[in-house]
């Protein structure tokens, strides 16, 4: 039975999870093999409901767990077709084992984290320690701000990671509840228009080919393991970055929306910077423009593609600033932020003599409030007119009780 | 539809087109690959398989090498049923919108997993493929031991069987667990097929594999494989050692259909004592001490009341 196209608007109001559900539609995806958490539940509801009234041809296998989840997908991209799923937080950390086991095969999947705080304490909010626990594992990593932002990453996300000189599995993140279910007017491409850009899956070294079978998933020991992963973050470092330009840029085309890996606003002529992600970077926008009509030069990255790591785009983005605060919404344990380390790497061997602080914020759901942003750039200035970090290296924003500042 | 193999006699089927090459790591005498290749000579079809962590998959897929002249898969210990179901899933899907390269053919899907990636850390996934009724095939591998990473007692392992996680010593017998009745649980799920098979009788065996390739949806086949290594017994002795598992009654040979018919395949004209079966084995030496010696009496009690057991299951059809 043929399935039915469906007809959309120019602008749907959807949210984050509708948005990614209906990216998923268009592109026809071979397999979604999926198990429901909070808050990315919907997307797999809205997969579900699709496939009930026919807009989707493809197989919806509903299994027992997360980890099932992805180890079908593992099998499904293996055998040789366009797969994906959605997952959150706990799910995702059930996952952890069976998402370095799909980079390390070298296997197309296009995964949808809601993000999530981990537990303990359980928490169904937002936050990004779910992002950063795999951070490590070999996968595309990109981040979306909003709806819009969801659904488009989505389809850039297929186009990069099933290119042949890519295959590695891709991430899209979007905020738990503040991107996932805030509904927005989201700018929609056509049936047709989304599929043609993903165009129709090409295997490669896949299990149903019978005249050319292959041998997926192999042990190797100090002989052989570490050229391969070597190879695999090679790819990540020299090939993918620029088909991911690519993939923008091819984006950009059909749609007439830009996407970069590193996030500019106001930052031509900046003085101070902050940067982050998710919805945050949205709410860091409104305050820069705020503070630009009183004069004071700000501005705000955003940070698209957190996996390869733009090094060198964070590097020149910020070459010219003099206070920068790296936002992290993840419990450090330990140490440095994420943010604050990759950007401190960016930078350490340049001729910037940026000022680096590091802000832990956000954790379990807490707001970033107009404020608090307010305050940071009030502290960047500070730093800059000293010349030196004035504050602890490491402040967290936003929690009760004495005042917690590290390093 | 696809055509049932047929196969008159052992010596042409012990050297039918192999899918399995002889060229592989694992010890001499192991059941496994005597299993493996059984399974897979009983078709003549496309294969799509996977494997767990463990010996099968560590000693057939060594970078830059395989054993496998078919398409084979390995993530980790606990998923290659959920694996193998992915395939499957792809399959489907792939044949619904018309991209199967090769759509004339009728692949079969087969899971091996053993006794630790199937009793133990893989269950729920392997529920969950039953569950969910895949056209594909799940095979334990039954050593009743983690032999791969050095002989850990899993929910396989018998009582009193010594694993170096539950060792003989001077005031233990060693395992103290009964083994658990996964073909019991398989059953439960009312899949369409499970059985019982042993590579010694390979008749019985491609008889049930042939059977459960027919079947649309999903087959549990649980295959006790002597290892020689962990059951401590000669490398020559592996048919003898799965002759004595069957003939002792220790491993019944059986299916149960839809969950709810049983049919007993293999009624041993003469039944061995259990004491030979375990006296065969250094994993059982310490029972033969006068300190645990009444528990090779329980033994034959224990299996005499499971055969009697099943026997009623069979007459009873439940
Ligand atoms: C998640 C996980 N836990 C533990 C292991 C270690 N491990 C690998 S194989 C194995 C035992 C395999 O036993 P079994 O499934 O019975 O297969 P056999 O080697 O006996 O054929 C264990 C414990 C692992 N690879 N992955
Ligand atoms: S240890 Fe046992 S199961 Fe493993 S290869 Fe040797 S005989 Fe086979
Ligand atoms: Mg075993």
């Amino acid at each position: 039975m043929a399935f039915d196209k469906m007809e959309l608007r120019d602008i749907e109001v959807w949210d984050g999870n509708h948005a990614a559900a209906q990216a998923l539609r268009q592109c026809q995806v071979d397999v979604v093999s999926a198990y429901p958490i909070t808050p990315s539940t919907p997307i797999v509801e809205g997969y579900a409901k699709f496939k009930s009234d026919n807009y989707v041809e493809g197989e919806f296998v509903m299994v027992e767990s997360e980890h099932a989840a992805m180890s079908g997908c593992i099998g499904a991209a293996a055998a040789g077709g366009r797969v994906a799923t959605a997952t959150s937080s706990q799910g995702l950390a059930l996952m952890v084992e069976t998402l370095y086991q799909a980079a390390g095969m070298r296997l197309p999947i296009i995964l949808n984290i809601v993000n999530r705080a981990l537990a303990a304490p359980l928490n169904v909010n937002g936050d990004h320690s779910d992002m950063y626990l795999c951070r490590d594992s070999g996968w595309i990593q990109f981040d979306a701000f909003s709806p819009q932002e969801a659904y488009d990453l989505n389809m850039i996300a297929f186009k990069v990671s099933e290119d042949h000189d890519v295959r590695m599995p891709a991430i899209i993140n979007q905020d738990g509840f503040l991107t996932s279910h805030t509904a927005q007017g989201v700018h929609t491409l056509t049936d047709d228009e989304a599929f043609n850009f993903v165009g129709t899956f090409k295997p490669m070294n896949d299990m149903l080919d019978f005249e050319h079978p292959v041998t997926h998933g192999v042990q190797t020991e100090e002989d052989w393991h570490f050229e391969h992963k070597a190879r695999q973050h090679n790819d990540m470092m020299t090939i993918i970055p620029n088909k991911i330009d690519q993939a923008f840029a091819d984006f950009e085309t059909l749609s007439g929306r830009k996407y970069n890996k590193v996030e500019c606003y106001d930052m031509e002529d900046a003085d101070l910077a902050i940067v982050c992600m998710g919805t945050s970077v949205e709410t860091v926008r409104e305050v820069v423009s705020e503070l630009r009509e009183k004069g004071l030069k700000v501005g705000v990255i955003g940070l698209r593609v957190v996996r390869p790591f733009p090094f060198f785009e964070i590097a020149e983005a910020l070459k010219n600033i003099k206070a920068v605060a790296a936002l992290d919404r993840s419990a450090p344990g330990g140490a440095a932020g994420m943010l604050f380390n990759e950007i401190a790497g960016s930078l350490y061997n340049t001729d910037s003599k940026m000022l680096l602080s590091g802000y832990i914020y956000g954790l379990g759901g807490r707001d970033l409030t107009k404020t608090n942003i307010v305050d940071l750039y009030n502290e960047l200035q500070a730093n800059a007119d000293a010349g030196k970090v004035l504050t602890k290296q490491q402040q967290f924003i936003g929690v009760r009780g004495p005042k917690l500042a590290y390093l | 539809m696809s055509e049932i193999k047929k196969i008159k006699n052992l010596k042409e089927f012990s050297t039918s087109a192999d899918r399995f090459e002889g060229a592989n790591l694992l010890c001499p005498g192991c059941a496994h690959s005597i299993i493996v290749r059984e399974i897979l000579n009983a078709t003549n079809d496309d294969l799509v398989l996977s494997a767990s962590t463990g010996c099968l998959e560590v000693c057939t897929a060594v970078y830059p090498y395989t054993s496998w002249d078919a398409s084979w898969i390995h993530i980790g210990f606990e998923n290659c049923s959920t694996a193998i179901a992915g395939a499957e899933a792809m399959y489907k899907s792939l044949k619904n919108k018309g991209r199967l390269k090769q759509p004339d053919r009728n692949p079969k899907f087969i899971a091996f997993g053993g006794d630790g990636a199937s009793y133990d850390i893989g269950l729920q996934w392997i529920s969950g493929c039953m569950e969910r009724n895949h056209d594909m095939m799940y095979v334990v591998l039954d050593n009743e031991v983690y032999a791969n990473t050095g002989g850990q007692r899993s929910s396989s392992t018998p009582i009193g069987s010594s694993a170096t996680t539950s060792p003989a010593g001077s005031i233990s017998y060693g395992e103290k667990m009964n083994k658990k009745d996964l073909m019991g649980i398989m059953g439960a799920h009312n899949i369409p097929y499970a059985a019982q098979v042993a590579p010694n009788k390979w008749k019985d065996l491609v008889k049930k594999v042939q059977r459960g390739f027919a079947t649309e949806g999903a087959v549990f086949i649980n295959a006790v494989s002597p290892c020689t290594t962990e059951w401590k017994f000669d490398p020559k002795d592996t048919m003898m050692l799965s002759d004595l598992s069957t003939d002792s009654l220790v491993f019944p040979l059986y299916e149960i259909i839809e969950g709810r018919e049983i049919n007993i395949t293999y009624r041993p004209k003469n039944v061995v004592p259990v004491e030979e079966y375990l006296a065969a084995q250094g994993r059982f030496k310490h029972l033969f001490k006068d300190q645990y010696k009444h528990l090779i009496g329980e033994w034959q009690t224990r299996v005499d009341e499971n055969w009697a057991y099943l026997n009623r299951r069979e007459e009873a059809r439940v």
